[in-house]
């Protein structure tokens, strides 16, 4: 059992930071996750295990710090929220485009524009559909829990190296503000120079001795050349549908009306499947782990299996039910609930709108 | 008496220059005349002179020197719009022991990068930044910069820069002098044998203050022509470079170690 620890969820992101063997964090603070750097400058990561820490001049900055940090095969990572994210979408195009693994933690709050610094899940065309230019995905993964704010820290980077691609920890302010009991994996040793360079043939990190040198670069003015990057990246992505999605179902078997949520939406709806089987009515839900790649597989057995209707529970005016429907392809209902603009939605208020919109509906 | 060809001057004894080894064979996409690639090459010499080629990390911008990396034989990152320093600032800190150099044309330090060159250097960063200034967007076709002197024709200047609509030309290695991160800080040109020598001995001192690890970022401005986006022939590029563009941006030191120069 590893230490056990009551924290926020900016906190264990932090932690887990640490403890994951990050080389770099360069950030930038915005509410509500502040206390990731704080922390971490508190912590003296560079005493502990030489992790650099530094506050940069800007998101934009700070993300191009990443392109710079982790083109040299270090694990690198930063933080913000919603405004800072798309102030770094121009980067994640970049790194995505050169390939450059890293991880990036957005703690979303209420938008558009500078919005509110309470929870939301309005950033999820952003994280998934690509928000900056160009043909490129992201490798997404939702917490719902402070100790997967944790967890999902080693597994991103593990991820995010696996594929040389950015790796995006999407939570919300309620998650990153949250104190929950957290038990932390024990420190995983940061990597040695020589073992950076030997791992990571492709890093600029001084050009091998008798060997060629590397460049790390997302332009090629020839567009046949262009367009066969473009299909590589597109190969990788495929590879990454076929064997990183992840979710988790609760109650699913008998259920008749299935609730698809993940973050805090998730744990909001797991209170109202619970309301809903007092009443007998059998919900059950659907938490996808990775939003992309997305879990269309779940979805469309279960569209199969008979379920009467989808409610896609998020924070926002209704960005993930347009995936939800894509899977179901108008085989059975699919609706959609949730208050945003930094207002949470009640466990009550999702068994209503189920209610409404699917069973009376 | 037979007539003495090239085969017979090229010996290895007669030879006292060749190309360094860290510059590509490949060809310049520079425009003939154009001062970037000499200020390629004697980057690249120095490095080679002091032996760290296995132990540079270069990062090109946006603009003309876009491909620098296709030309200098280190490991080399293409950074986005500007960004060159905030690049350069994780490498370094993260490798600290490694050499880490900038290359950046004006459009892209002193413009949509500003915020990253003026943190870098306040922060003292210990890397070098080269820093090509033609007064003009010669990538893009020929536009204002930030550098453009006043009245001076670009394509969105096509009546000459108009200080009061269009603003003041920005001297940046001055403004970047005053920060207490900079290190040594310079203007040099590249027009003529003996400014090359100078810029090459600049170029050097920066390095090696990185190699010493003096604390903070050496900054070499390099005051180049751009014959094509001038519109004119490359000597008289040069020529209006001296006569115009050196009273505003005059040669020389402007800080060293970490003193600023009194002129």
């Amino acid at each position: 059992m590893g230490e056990l620890k009551l924290m926020k969820g900016n906190e264990a992101l932090a932690e887990a930071a640490i403890r994951a063997g990050v080389d770099g964090y360069f950030g930038y603070p915005i509410t509500p996750q502040s206390e990731v750097i704080e922390y971490l400058m508190a912590e003296k990561p560079f005493e502990r295990t030489g992790m650099v820490v530094l506050q940069a001049e800007s998101e934009v900055a700070s993300i191009n710090m990443l392109y710079g940090g982790g083109g040299t095969g270090k694990k690198v990572m930063t933080s913000s929220s919603s405004p800072g994210i798309s102030l770094m979408q121009e980067g994640l195009s970049y790194l995505a485009g050169a390939e450059i693994p890293c991880v990036v933690a957005n703690v979303v709050r209420g938008g558009p524009g500078l919005g509110d610094i309470q929870p939301a899940q309005s950033d999820y065309f952003q994280s998934v559909k690509g928000g900056g230019h160009g043909d490129y995905r992201l490798l997404v993964l939702a917490p719902s829990s402070v100790q997967e704010m944790s967890d999902f820290v080693p597994l991103a980077f593990d991820l995010a190296f696996k594929y040389r691609t950015p790796a995006l920890i999407v939570s919300d302010g309620l998650i990153g503000q949250m104190m929950e009991k957290v038990e932390l994996f024990d420190q995983i040793p940061r990597l040695t120079d020589e073992e950076v360079i030997k791992r990571h043939p492709w890093a600029t990190n001084g050009k091998p001795k008798g060997g060629e040198r590397r460049i790390l670069t997302s332009l090629d003015l020839d567009p046949h050349k262009l367009e066969r990057h473009n299909w590589h990246l597109q190969e990788k992505y495929k590879t990454i549908e076929e064997n990183e999605v992840r979710f988790e179902m609760l109650h699913c078997e008998d259920a008749e009306y299935i609730i698809v949520a993940y973050g805090s939406s998730a744990r909001i709806a797991q209170k109202s499947i619970q309301l809903a089987r007092e009443k007998g009515i059998k919900v059950g839900l659907l938490r996808p782990i990775t939003l992309w790649p997305f879990p269309k597989k779940p979805i469309d057995e279960l569209t199969k299996k008979g379920v009467k209707g989808f409610l896609s529970v998020e924070m926002s005016a209704g960005q993930m039910i347009e995936d939800v429907k894509l899977v179901v392809e108008g085989r059975t209902k699919v609706e959609h609930f949730g208050r945003y603009g930094g207002v949470i939605h009640s466990p009550e208020q999702v068994l209503e709108a189920l209610e409404q919109k699917l069973i009376g509906g | 008496m037979s007539e003495i060809t090239l085969q017979d001057i090229i010996k290895p004894e007669n030879l006292v220059y060749k190309k360094t080894s860290l510059m590509t064979d490949k060809a310049l996409s520079y425009c003939p005349g154009c001062g970037h690639g000499t200020t390629h090459r004697l980057i690249m010499e120095v490095i080679e002179e002091l032996g760290q080629e296995n132990e540079t990390i270069g990062v090109a911008p946006v603009g003309c020197s876009v491909l620098a990396y296709e030309f200098m034989n280190v490991d080399m990152q293409e950074a986005a719009h500007g960004r060159a320093p905030a690049l350069a600032t994780a490498i370094k800190r993260l490798w600290p022991n490694k050499v880490v150099f900038t290359y950046q044309g004006d459009g892209d330090l002193a413009a949509i990068g500003t915020a990253e060159t003026i943190h870098a250097c306040n922060r003292g960063e210990r890397i070098v930044m080269v820093f090509i200034n033609n007064g003009i967007y010669g990538m893009t076709g020929g536009q204002m910069a930030p550098t453009t002197l006043p009245g001076m024709k670009t394509a969105t200047s096509p009546y000459g820069r108009d200080i009061a609509t269009m603003g003041n030309p920005l001297k940046m290695t001055e403004l970047v002098a005053t920060l207490p991160g900079t290190y040594y800080v310079t203007r040099q040109s590249v027009q003529t044998p003996a400014a090359v020598r100078k810029a090459r001995k600049a170029i050097k001192k920066a390095f090696q203050n990185q190699l010493d690890g003096k604390p903070g970022v050496s900054f070499i401005e390099v005051v180049s022509n751009c014959n094509s986006g001038w519109k004119m022939e490359p000597v008289q590029s040069n020529t209006w470079m001296e006569e115009n563009m050196f009273p505003f941006y005059q040669l020389g030191d402007l800080k060293v170690d970490g003193k600023l120069i009194d002129k």
